[in-house]
Parts: C-alpha cells; sequence; structure tokens
C-alpha cells in the first residue's frame, strides 16, 4: 500500500487522544494489544486519497468535526421505539448503547440452549481464555487506520459465543444505537462473534442512529468460524445522512465452515464497509451479500476481500444496489488465491442500477491468483430502469409507479431472497421500496 | 370498436404512418399485412402507447374515447391489448406475480373484487392449458430464458387470463413452426366471441390460415393501399407486395 506523508493529512491526535483517554480493563494481553493498535494508529493516520484503498473516498471532512469521547447515554425503551428500524425481529437481541452494552435494554433471557451473549467488558472479566485468541487478532490493524483506532479505543461491546453443536433455530441480533445529541461523538462498538465446531447460528447487527445529529460510528467485527460450523451473519447499516460510519468485518473460517455474510448499506452521510473472510481450511466455503442504497448526496464505499488461504474453497459474491440523486457508490472486490489453494471456485458481481444521471459509481474487482487450478470469474453491470421493461408492465394495465417497484423489487430481489429471517427481509424490501418510491429523492427524477 | 381517422405518426422524425382510416367493428377479425418497413408495427405501438412515436395528425377513437390521449396502462384496463412482436424479458419478475398484478388492476377499474390466490390460480391453470404452456413456466421471471415460440405463447396466455376487448396481435406468428403456430391460433380462437375484436398485424399469410379474418388490409409505405375479404390475403401469397408496392410507385410518383 503506497502511503505518503503530506500536509493534507488530518491529524489524527484528537482522536488518539480521545482514545488514550479510556480506561482498558486490567488484562495485560489486551492493554499491550491496545497500546500497539494506538502507536499504529498514530503511525497510519487517517487515511489520504493517495492510499490505494481510499483512493475514492475523501475522510477529510472527519477533521472539521470536534468529535467527543460518547456519554454514557441511558435510553428507555420508549426511545427505542422511535426508531421504526429498532423494532424488534421476533428473536433475542442485545442493545449496545454508543458503544456500550446496555444489560437492561436487551432481551436475552430466551436464549436458545449453547448461545451466549454477554457484554464485551464482562467477558474480558469472566473468561478472557475465550477472547485471547480473537479479539484483536482476526482483524488485524497493521495497515488499518480505522481497524486501528476501534481496537485502541472500544470501551465495551458484544461477545456472541455458540458451543459446538448447538443449533440455534432463531438469529440473534445485536442492534447498536448511536446517540448524538449534539455532542459528535466518536463510537467504536466492537463485536466479537466465536461459532464453535459444527454449530449452527445466524446473527443480525443493525446499527441506527437515535437522532439526525452527526456522530462518526467506528465499527468491527471479529468472526470465528469453527471446524463444519455455519454461520449466516446480516450487518444493516441505517444510520442518519449525516452520520460517518467505518464498518470493518473479518471473518476466519476453519475446514468445511460457511459463513455468509450480508452487508446492507442504507448510507450514512458517508459509509465504509470493509467485509473480508479469509478462507483458512480446506473445502471453507464463504458468500459476501451486498445491497447499498445511495440517494442525495450520500457516499458508499464497499470494499471486499476473500483470502483464499485453502484448496477446495468456493466463494460467492453478489453486491447490488441502487443509486440516486448525486450519490456516490464505490464496490471494490479483492479476491486473493494463495499458492495451494488449488480448486477454488470463486465468483463475484456487482450490478448496480442508477435511477438518475449525477449518480457515480467505481466498480473494480481486483484477482490476485498464486495458484494454478482455479475457476475465478467477475462481472459487473451499471443500468437504468429499461423504458420497455416499463413499457410492457404497462401494456397489462400495471401502472407507471407500480411497474418501477415491480422492477426495482425484481433487480434487489435475488439478494434479499438470500436472507432467509423473514421479518428481516420484509423490512430491508420495504426500505428499499420507500427509498425509491416516487416523490422520494431517489424516485423524483424518473 | 376502434376507430382510425386519417392518422399519421412520426418516429425519429421519420413520417412513417401516411395518413391510415380504418375501422374495426365489435367481433370482427381484422389483418392488416404489409411488407418489411411499411409501418405494421408502428400502427401496433401507437395503438398501444409506445412513446416513441410522435402523432402528428389524426385521431383514433376506442369505444368513443380518444385511445392517443390514454397512458398504455389506461389503455390495457380499458380493455386493449397488444401481443408484443418482441416480448420483453424481466428478470427478477416472476411471471405469476405479474400477471396478478395486471389482473388485478384491470378488475379494478372495473369495479371488481381483486382475486384471491385461490381463483387466481385456478383461472391460471385452465387458461395456461389453451397455449399448452409448461407450468413451470409460471414461477420463471418474465421471459427470461424462455424460446422464441415460450415467449408468444406467453403472450397468448397473458391474453387468456386478462380477456381484453381488443387485441393486437403483433408479428405473433414471426419465427414460429407450425405447430407453434397452430397452438397460438387455437389460443387465438378459443377467445372469438362476438363481443371481442382482434386486429392482426403479420407479414405472413400463413396464420390467417388458422385465424381467419373477416377482412384484410394492405399497408405499403404507411398507407392502406387495399382492403378486402380474405381472398386478398391469399392473393398476396400468391404474388407477394411487389405488385402492390409497383401500384403505390406509380400512383405516388
Amino acid at each position: 500500500m503506497a502511503r505518503t506523508e503530506s500536509k493534507e493529512r488530518v491529524s489524527p491526535s484528537g482522536l488518539a487522544a480521545l482514545a488514550a483517554g479510556i480506561a482498558a480493563p486490567e488484562v495485560l494481553w489486551l492493554k499491550r494489544l491496545r497500546q500497539s493498535a494506538l502507536r499504529r494508529f498514530e503511525a497510519l493516520g487517517l487515511p489520504t486519497t493517495r492510499d490505494e484503498e481510499w483512493r475514492q473516498t475523501n475522510v477529510q471532512a472527519l477533521g472539521e468535526i470536534r468529535l467527543t469521547r460518547p456519554e454514557v447515554a441511558t435510553l428507555s425503551r420508549a426511545d427505542l421505539d422511535t426508531m421504526p428500524a429498532a423494532a424488534g425481529l421476533g428473536c433475542p437481541r442485545a442493545v449496545v448503547v454508543n458503544g456500550r452494552f446496555d444489560a437492561s435494554l436487551s432481551d436475552l433471557d430466551d436464549l436458545p440452549a449453547g448461545l451466549q451473549v454477554e457484554a464485551l467488558s464482562r467477558a474480558l472479566r469472566s473468561r478472557p481464555e475465550l477472547l485471547e485468541p480473537s479479539l484483536g487478532r482476526v482483524a488485524p490493524f497493521e495497515n488499518r487506520a480505522f481497524t486501528a483506532l476501534n481496537t485502541a479505543a472500544f470501551e465495551d461491546g458484544t461477545v456472541v459465543s455458540i458451543a459446538p453443536r448447538t443449533i440455534a433455530e432463531t438469529p440473534i441480533e445485536i442492534l447498536h444505537v448511536a446517540v448524538a445529541g449534539g455532542l459528535s461523538p466518536a463510537i467504536h462498538p466492537r463485536t466479537l462473534v466465536v461459532a464453535g465446531d459444527s454449530s449452527q447460528a445466524a446473527v443480525v447487527e443493525t446499527y441506527l442512529s437515535l437522532d439526525g445529529e452527526v456522530h462518526l460510528t467506528n465499527a468491527v467485527t471479529e468472526i470465528v468460524v469453527g471446524e463444519n460450523a455455519i454461520l449466516d451473519h446480516a450487518r444493516i447499516q441505517w444510520e442518519n445522512d449525516r452520520a460517518y460510519h467505518f464498518g470493518a468485518v473479518q471473518a476466519r473460517q476453519a475446514r468445511a465452515s460457511r459463513y455468509t455474510n450480508h452487508n446492507i448499506a442504507f448510507g450514512a452521510a458517508l459509509a465504509r464497509n470493509d467485509v473480508g473472510s479469509v478462507l483458512e481450511g480446506e473445502g471453507a466455503e464463504a458468500t459476501l451479500n451486498g445491497l447499498y442504497l445511495a440517494t442525495g448526496r450520500q457516499h458508499v464505499d464497499n470494499h471486499t476481500i476473500l483470502d483464499h488461504a485453502a484448496p477446495h474453497c468456493p466463494s460467492r459474491e453478489l453486491y447490488k444496489g441502487i443509486l440516486s440523486g448525486r450519490a456516490h457508490v464505490v464496490f471494490n472486490g479483492r479476491i486473493v488465491v494463495r499458492p495451494g489453494a488449488q480448486k477454488t471456485d470463486a465468483k463475484q458481481s456487482n450490478n448496480s442500477l442508477l435511477l438518475s444521471n449525477d449518480a457515480l459509481i467505481h466498480t473494480r474487482p481486483q484477482l490476485e491468483i498464486y495458484a494454478d487450478d482455479v475457476k475465478c470469474t467477475h462481472g459487473a453491470t451499471i443500468g437504468h430502469l429499461e423504458d420497455d421493461a416499463l413499457f410492457y408492465l404497462r401494456t397489462r394495465g400495471i401502472d407507471l409507479d407500480e411497474a418501477r417497484t415491480l422492477l426495482i423489487r425484481g433487480f434487489v430481489g435475488d439478494v434479499l431472497d438470500r436472507i432467509a429471517h423473514a421479518p428481516l427481509r420484509a423490512r430491508l424490501a420495504e426500505r428499499v421500496l420507500a427509498a425509491t418510491a416516487p416523490g422520494t429523492a431517489a424516485g423524483g427524477d424518473a | 370498436m376502434l376507430k382510425i381517422e386519417n392518422l399519421h405518426a412520426n418516429a425519429e422524425g421519420k413520417e412513417i404512418l401516411k395518413g391510415i382510416t380504418l375501422e374495426v367493428g365489435r367481433g370482427q377479425v381484422h389483418a392488416i399485412m404489409g411488407p418489411n418497413g411499411s409501418g405494421k408495427s408502428t400502427l401496433a405501438g401507437v395503438l398501444a402507447g409506445r412513446e416513441c412515436y410522435e402523432v402528428t395528425d389524426g385521431r383514433v377513437l376506442y369505444e368513443g374515447r380518444d385511445l392517443l390521449e390514454m397512458a398504455p396502462e389506461d389503455r390495457a384496463r380499458a380493455g386493449v391489448f397488444m401481443a408484443f412482436q418482441y416480448p420483453v424479458e424481466i428478470p427478477g419478475v416472476s411471471n405469476l406475480y405479474f400477471l396478478k398484478a395486471a389482473l388485478n388492476a384491470i378488475r379494478k377499474h372495473r369495479g371488481e373484487e381483486e382475486l384471491d390466490a385461490m381463483d387466481f390460480m385456478s383461472l391460471v391453470k385452465t387458461r395456461i392449458k389453451l397455449v399448452e404452456m409448461d407450468e413451470s413456466l409460471l414461477g420463471r421471471a418474465i421471459n427470461e430464458g424462455f424460446s422464441g415460440g415460450e415467449k408468444k405463447r406467453n403472450e397468448i396466455f397473458q391474453m387468456a387470463v386478462l380477456e381484453p376487448a381488443l387485441a393486437i396481435l403483433d408479428e405473433t406468428d414471426s419465427g414460429l413452426d407450425i405447430d407453434a403456430l397452430r397452438i397460438v391460433a387455437r389460443g387465438v380462437n378459443s377467445l372469438r366471441s362476438p363481443e371481442r375484436s382482434t386486429l392482426v398485424v403479420t407479414h405472413y399469410q400463413r396464420l390467417l390460415n388458422y385465424i381467419v379474418p373477416d377482412f384484410v388490409h394492405v399497408l405499403v409505405d404507411g398507407r392502406i393501399v387495399r382492403s378486402g375479404d380474405r381472398s386478398l390475403a391469399l392473393e398476396l401469397e400468391d404474388k407477394g407486395y411487389g405488385w402492390l408496392e409497383s401500384e403505390v410507385g406509380t400512383a405516388t410518383s
């Protein structure tokens, strides 16, 4: 990665100072980890558009915000009720407010047997041995400023542990609520999911804003998928349109495991998601689904890395999204096939639907293949709603608005259909249609 | 039912229809024949409401209403149906879901209740037999990956479900083998009634052996140059379009 020292770079000292003010739990390995993460963040600084990985995403505006350490916000359930997207999904739920686990708002009484969901701060005291091999070790921060910052600065978070051979029928939701209150908090939620061997479970992470004020959410989720385990992980980013969101998801997959990620980005002012999985064990399978919706002047950047490190691993990646207004979207899908990762079978596609002439998408597949017996394909399409298709539907009696809705629903259908939990799927479909309906900023220019 | 008066229309600034006058009575089947580029598909497109054509003169009355003032969906709701020459593939939208939305939009317009899932399915199953279409195509995306013949059958199947008062078949026979042609024609014939009119647009006489028209009109260079009964179609089959084209050529030069 090319880095250059330049005067335009935002000084990270403010953020670093915030991080340094946080007391780490008294665990030696963690203390060391956080110290090295802080040093790393100070050395890296915030990325600039001269960094290869950040060429299309400018985070300079962050430097102009007087970020603060988040207040300890006490929310009531009535506060949660003000957010439609916070309505329960009919499954156990952990609630995290400004990066701190809130037991009183959480509903974790009916957890499936074998499943444990608890505050990171508590797990660090009660069973640090579970955390030590994973926390801060799955998501590398060497070249990632925001992950380094989160590692140095997280105050709390959530640990989901799934015992070996557990089969959980219902998903677990982790609801992250940002309470800005005009204080521009820098929130660093941390999540760790450890799926034991031969277990099967689903986790839904939702990121919301309580109010319409500026905040920074810089989240890191680490995932360990044990041998033969199946984990379905949806991440729904649905914050206000003044928010800055940086989200990293990094999974590590053992032999014959299956990890599916649904990266749903409904946009902040600026959202950057890094989703990656390392296929470490033979026969591991990864599926990355993505859905982005960007309107107005929203900026959404999705970077993914599928790291094939073992033979016989299939991976499937499908990212789709709808752009309108002057939205700017970036998709960068990297597939690495390491030496010896023979019989890799990787498929990637990225399809975007543009509802305006001023929206912009940068899409880039990046294949790095160091093995000789592999199958890797990629493709990208960018299109508009087709006049011929609209006309065809209308000649059957369907009005223009409904014809548009049918086509948009049809476009996102295959991504949404992969979300198994029906209430969540319905909520997301509704959001897509509402956001692109005529009369909204997105639908108005059709 | 349908009254076309002195219709002129342009496509991309070029005049394609140069004054068409035609009246289709209730229960009648009219065939519009003509060589390539004579304006057959333009006429069908103008009647269905395709936006790429500009009507410069004349008018079209459907049941006494100005058809050209109506949006495509309003024409459909009022009972006009066009079977496309090239049916559109629409990925991600299931045939069945689409057809239910269409039927209920039309029923709502007529002041009828929406059909529930059971009644809709039983209607679909009866009508799909008319065109001998595979039921597995119902669950698939509209026309996606359908063969040419399957697409044409799907058009007639939709027509059978939506039960229009005026059906316009735009070169439904083009590219069909004789078996598919018979099936499509049988589907169309089964819908014939004293209440329903059909406009068959075709290049070839062959379809008219199966869908027997009451009237045949020959379109050349944007004008109807001859009208007659079924025997005109047979004459055309013998002689081709050449003799009419040269006749028009001498008349206009």
